[in-house]
């Protein structure tokens, strides 16, 4: 016990627990906060009969609640009809779909089903009405896309909502612009096709698929682009650094200035 | 004093074993030896010192410090080396390499600045004595002399110069900086031109077609029928002067029937199709987040916001003006056209819009 | 003693240069210069040397940076904007970053220098108004300050405007629309800053020739004026024993401060390198090139625009349309009158508080901030005037993060920029009092010691200490034996007749403005008595004598509860 006393009494001790302290609660947060959703974006085959009936009874048991029996909408949830297949695989591989906590907006969920099960409904739905339809492997490929149009097309329609690296960002009456980071190729794709929620549509008339493609490859290849200045701070911009610049930089400076000035202990 | 116990030594002051001098009576001071009775005289003294030489701290502590700040200035060589060593061996020309000189560079320099810094402070610190002097201060206004000497000074000046007592001379020397200060501002005027009427107008013309910015493709109406989308537009062959488009650019977005209402103008719609401008009336930042559920408009600079199922009327926000209208159509092959210019001044107020 | 080489050479060179410019006495004396010790004293060196690190780095940047508005197609080394166009700024600035060896350091440096230099002003800033340093003869020295923040915050902004990216492309609009909303003169100024209409293709090159010349050309002049006044005046110095107005007590440049304040350049230049290694800032390669049509979400411009920003959006919407012209007040008002009010303020505060107070003598020492309660809470009512607008300049990323809704907070900002600096004062002058109470109680009551001691009649009561000689210094300065500080002005005294200047409205004003910032809690210089005096052992006649001989525990510290004095 007497080796413990010394230590304790070090002019260093009480800075070495405050930092002892932020370091538990920033791992904590770290910890809990962040949960991503898991991205699925696996094709389909060709839907057969019983896809569209398993479809349905998935449909039937959980869906139905909200969108109506036969997906025509009630007051709670819209109608589905002609939505597409696109559609469904958005909401669904997302998460956002079963919807939860009916906020301002649906968020990026841990998916409930599997990609099968998701092809499956997404059949059936397509099955009513007709609309938009999952798109295909080559459809999403960033091989040999036209990286500088994407990267016009982006800023211009985009970057507004989604920020110019896809962090997101605000909307009106709480909703917001989710971030692109955990986003599929397919999954931007179908959610350019089908606009959900608050998100317009941009048709394969107005923004073309291979346009799409050209977004998609930009989209994809600059949130993997390393930060070569270091930690990226978010990639929101000069808020972040602000923040920064005082509470590390004048913080630090303020300390070492403490330091210099310090008179010395009596020898 | 064993002088005076010894009696005295002779010749004085030599300090050497000389032959022994008369004996004296005890009491009585010897011959007068300045070096050795007296103080030594002020001129020969070492002058005080200012500061004290030796830190003041035990030795042992004193070398342990030396020891520290030498090993950080070793360090920071070392790292200053680094610093050389990384500049030229690290290429740059990719993220990634430039991700590792970055570091590289940045790390080296850091612990060089870095320890020469802990080193200096360290040896200011346990290395040098510590001092608190004090030094008087006087008062910061001039003696009365000294004012008085200024005053005569500048008024004898004055006087000899003659610019007090000849009024002409004076006056005329005034009139003539005047104008010699005023053409440097002058000199100014072909920083641009002036901004006549083009604030009020847009290149946008009758059958001038939209096209879809980035592509540059023409659109036609056709192909915008889902009702929920938008897309940024811009006037054909214009498409990369960034002059014209920081007012001529356009969203243009689909409504289902019965949704736009007034005061959207319903004339300069097509289909449920309609024409806003991109500048927003507040600072002119594109105006361009579209919500499809609530049919506003966000400026994301100021959050201006507007709703564009009724002629962008100003629902929140800095802004004061709806978005200008742009009045569309579409040409014989179903593309997409302006009818006319938009018809009022675009983007931000200004004193002329009236 | 023979003289080593080194002395030989430092004579021979110190002969040869006084030979010609006699400056043996001038630079002894600058040697010998005293420098009060204290860490506040060095914010404003953050500031400075953060300015020559922006010198250097800059110097670097002006090599590789090409100022010209010329569309050119990258085929550079960053792949994602390969094949986009772009100005040629914009792509000399991605090459400087992915090209240049040590380049991307550089910018970083120079980018988060830039940050440093004006979170130091004004740290420096507030530094100086709460400790009063300010106060005659400083005034020239605040004014100068106040200039050099208001010219870093336009070299700032026209820094980060040169690579013209899309996020400060955006800015220079903002700007631009400001500009141009000014009534009568807007449109033409604005035509003339761009050479016509926006963006054009003049406004980087021109931004680039004030950038680098013509504002560091200014804050050159300014700094150097600060210092030397600084220098000439001798530094303020907190209060303290032996330290009084009319002396200064610190350790010499030379070795002292000479070395203190090159190893705080050199820790400065460290935290700098540090940030720039491992916080990313300003990535343009991530923004992409200015387009008019284009823009990102969270368009934030640096944070000492924050303010600015913040006004601009918390604005409701009026606009006057009148005979044909237009009054553009959601725009032109923000822009100037926060700013305006602060910085005005800010400037006219020497002169007003000299005119309310009638204070015209010398002030070396500093205040306490507490020991000016009035200050003190008219500082934190304007930091936090300026904070909120601050915080609402980003309010879109707040509402994103904290999932609140956006427009909610731009009302909360628009109540709480009214009410905030009222409860702000109100909050800081209690607190300021409070702390004057504090002190009072410890100097006329003493330091507890921890030791309790029971009364002959059963009671248990403290020992007490009187305060240390040094903490007495400083708890006593300023607050006792100034009464022209703390009487108020001719007139208050409701038997007095009021002075004839005091009688009219403006002398009202006065009046009651200098009994605002006199407020204070006076202390008393020898306490008052209440049993325990000031922890000094009581006058005899309450010791034994009083007491009773057969108390003998009485007699070390005089009658009960006493201090154990010393």
């Amino acid at each position: 016990m007497s080796g413990i006393k010394p230590r304790r009494r070090h002019r260093a001790a009480r800075y070495a627990v405050l930092l002892l302290g932020l370091l538990v609660i920033g791992v904590a947060y770290a910890a809990i906060a962040g949960a991503g959703g898991a991205a699925s974006a696996a094709t389909p085959g060709g839907p057969s009969p019983q896809d569209i009936a398993q479809g349905r009874a998935i449909f039937a048991g959980t869906c139905s609640t909200c969108h109506g029996m036969s997906a025509q909408g009630t007051g709670a949830g819209p109608s589905l009809i002609g939505v597409g297949a696109a559609a469904v695989d958005f909401q669904m591989s997302t998460g956002r779909m079963p919807g939860k906590d009916f906020d301002a907006e649906m968020p990026r969920k841990p998916v409930t089903f599997t990609t099968r099960q998701i092809h499956q409904v997404a059949a059936y739905i397509a099955s009513l009405g007709g609309g938009p339809a999952i798109p295909s492997p080559a459809q999403v490929s960033p091989a040999g896309a036209d990286l500088a149009l994407g990267q016009h097309i982006f800023i211009t329609n985009c970057a507004q909502c989604h920020n110019f690296a896809g962090a997101g960002g605000a909307l009106t009456q709480g909703k917001s612009a989710p971030a692109l980071t955990h986003s599929t190729p397919t999954q931007i794709y179908e959610a350019m096709l089908t606009g959900p929620e608050a998100m317009p549509v941009f048709s394969d008339t107005t923004v073309t698929p291979a346009q799409k493609r050209d977004i998609i490859a930009y989209v994809t290849k600059v949130r993997a682009e390393p930060n070569p200045g270091g930690f990226s701070l978010g990639r929101v911009g000069p808020v972040t650094e602000g923040l920064v610049a005082f509470l590390g930089g004048i913080a630090s400076l303020v300390f070492i200035a403490i330091w210099i000035t310090m008179k010395r202990r009596a020898a | 004093m064993s002088d005076i116990e010894d009696g005295g030594q002779f010749p004085p002051g030599d300090g050497e074993e000389g032959p022994r001098a008369p004996h004296r009576v005890i009491g009585t001071p010897p011959p007068a030896r300045a070096r050795t009775l007296l103080r030594t005289p002020p001129e020969k003294r070492p002058p005080p010192r200012w500061l004290p030489a030796e830190p003041g701290t035990d030795p042992g502590q004193a070398t342990r410090a030396e020891r520290v700040v030498a090993a950080l200035f070793v360090l920071s060589a070392l790292a200053s080396i680094g610093f050389i060593a990384a500049y030229v061996g690290l290429e740059v020309r990719s993220v990634d390499a430039t991700l590792r000189s970055n570091l590289a560079l940045g790390i080296s320099m850091s612990v060089a600045f870095g320890a020469l810094a802990v080193g200096a402070v360290i040896w200011v610190r346990y290395l040098m004595p510590q001092v608190n002097l004090t030094e008087e201060r006087h008062p910061l206004a001039s003696s009365p002399q000294e004012r008085a000497e200024f005053e005569e000074t500048f008024t004898q000046g004055a006087e000899a110069s003659g610019f007090v007592k000849r009024k002409l001379l004076r006056r005329t020397l005034i009139a003539a900086t005047v104008p010699l200060a005023v053409a440097p501002i002058v000199l100014l005027r072909d920083l641009g031109p002036l901004p006549g009427t083009s604030l009020r107008h847009t290149v946008w013309r009758r059958g001038m077609r939209m096209l879809v910015y980035g592509p540059n493709t023409p659109l036609r109406a056709a192909d915008f029928a889902i009702p929920g989308q938008m897309i940024t537009v811009v006037p054909e062959g214009f498409q990369d002067n960034q002059d014209v488009l920081a007012k001529a650019t356009t969203i243009i977005i689909k409504f289902a029937p019965g949704q736009l209402g007034p005061p959207t103008v319903m004339n300069w719609t097509v289909d449920g199709i309609v024409a806003y401008s991109k500048i927003c009336t507040h600072v002119g930042c594109p105006v361009a987040l579209y919500e499809q559920t609530t049919h506003h408009i966000l400026c994301p600079c100021h959050q201006s916001t507007f709703d564009a199922t009724r002629g962008a009327q100003v629902i929140f926000g800095p802004a004061a003006r709806p978005l200008p209208q742009l009045p569309i159509g579409t040409d014989a092959e179903g593309f997409l056209i302006a009818e006319s210019d938009y018809h009022e001044p675009v983007g931000p107020s200004f004193w002329e819009r009236g | 003693m023979t003289k080593s080489n080194t002395t030989k050479a430092l004579e021979t060179t110190g002969v040869f240069l006084d030979d010609r410019l006699r400056g043996a006495r001038v630079t002894t004396a600058f040697l010998r210069k005293l420098y009060p010790d204290h860490w506040s004293f060095l914010l404003g060196e953050i500031a400075l040397y953060s300015f020559v690190i922006l010198l250097l780095t800059g110097t670097f940047l002006t090599f590789f940076f090409q100022p010209s508005m010329t569309e050119v197609i990258y085929h550079g080394t960053y792949t994602p904007l390969r094949g986009v166009r772009m100005s040629e700024a914009y792509a000399s600035t991605l090459n400087i970053s992915f090209d240049v060896r040590g380049g991307l350091l550089m910018r970083q440096i120079h980018h988060w220098a830039a940050l440093l230099f004006l979170a130091a002003i004004m740290v420096h800033m507030l530094r100086i108004f709460f400790t009063g340093a300010y106060r005659k003869p400083r005034e020239f020295n605040w004014l100068i300050g106040i200039t050099l923040f208001v010219l870093g915050l336009l070299e700032g902004l026209f820094g980060y405007s040169l690579p013209d990216d899309l996020l400060s492309g955006t800015g220079l609009r903002i700007t631009q629309g400001v500009l141009q909303s000014i009534p009568i003169v807007g449109t033409y100024g604005s035509y003339f800053l761009f050479g016509g209409e926006f963006p054009g293709h003049l406004i980087i090159p021109r931004l680039y020739v004030i950038h680098i010349l013509l504002i560091p050309a200014l804050l050159l002049a300014l700094i150097s004026a600060h210092l030397f006044f600084m220098f000439h005046q001798k530094h303020t110095q907190m209060p303290g024993k032996g330290r009084t107005n009319a002396n200064v007590v610190g350790s010499p440049t030379y070795p002292y401060f000479a070395a203190k304040t090159g190893a705080f350049f050199f820790f400065i230049f460290a935290v700098l390198a540090l940030l720039s290694t491992f916080a990313q800032i300003n990535p343009i390669w991530l923004f992409g090139p200015y387009n008019p049509s284009g823009i990102t979400a969270g368009s934030q411009p640096d944070f000492y625009m924050g303010a600015l920003e913040g006004a601009l959006r918390i604005m409701p919407a009026w606009e006057w349309n009148v005979f044909g012209h237009t009054f553009a007040f959601n725009v032109f008002i923000p822009a100037l009158v926060p700013l305006g009010i602060i910085f005005t303020g800010a400037a006219l505060w020497p002169f007003l508080e000299q005119w309310a107070t009638g204070d015209r003598s010398e002030h070396h020492v500093n205040d306490r901030p507490r020991n000016a309660p009035t200050r003190t809470a008219v500082g934190m009512a304007a930091v936090t005037f300026w904070g909120v607008l601050w915080l609402e300049g980003a309010n879109d990323i707040i509402a994103d993060q904290l999932q609140i809704p956006l427009f909610t907070l731009t009302w909360i900002a628009r109540v709480a920029v009214i009410l905030g600096p009222i409860i702000a004062y109100w909050v800081t002058k209690r607190i300021c009092l409070g702390l004057q109470r504090k002190d009072a109680h410890l100097l006329e009551h003493g330091v507890e010691t921890g030791i309790i001691r029971q009364l002959p009649s059963g009671g248990y009561v403290e020992d007490t200490r009187p305060v240390s000689e040094d903490l007495r210094a400083v708890l006593e300065y300023n607050r006792v034996g100034r009464p022209e500080l703390t009487a108020p002005r001719a007139g208050e005294d409701a038997e007095e007749v009021p002075a004839p200047d005091a009688r009219t409205p403006i002398g009202r004003v006065r009046s009651r403005a200098n009994r605002l910032l006199t407020e204070s809690i006076p202390i008393e210089a020898d306490g008052h008595g209440n049993g325990y005096g000031n922890g000094q052992a009581a006058p005899a006649a309450v010791t034994a004598d009083e007491q009773g001989a057969d108390r003998p525990e009485l007699e070390q510290g005089g009658s009960g509860g006493e201090g154990t004095g010393h």
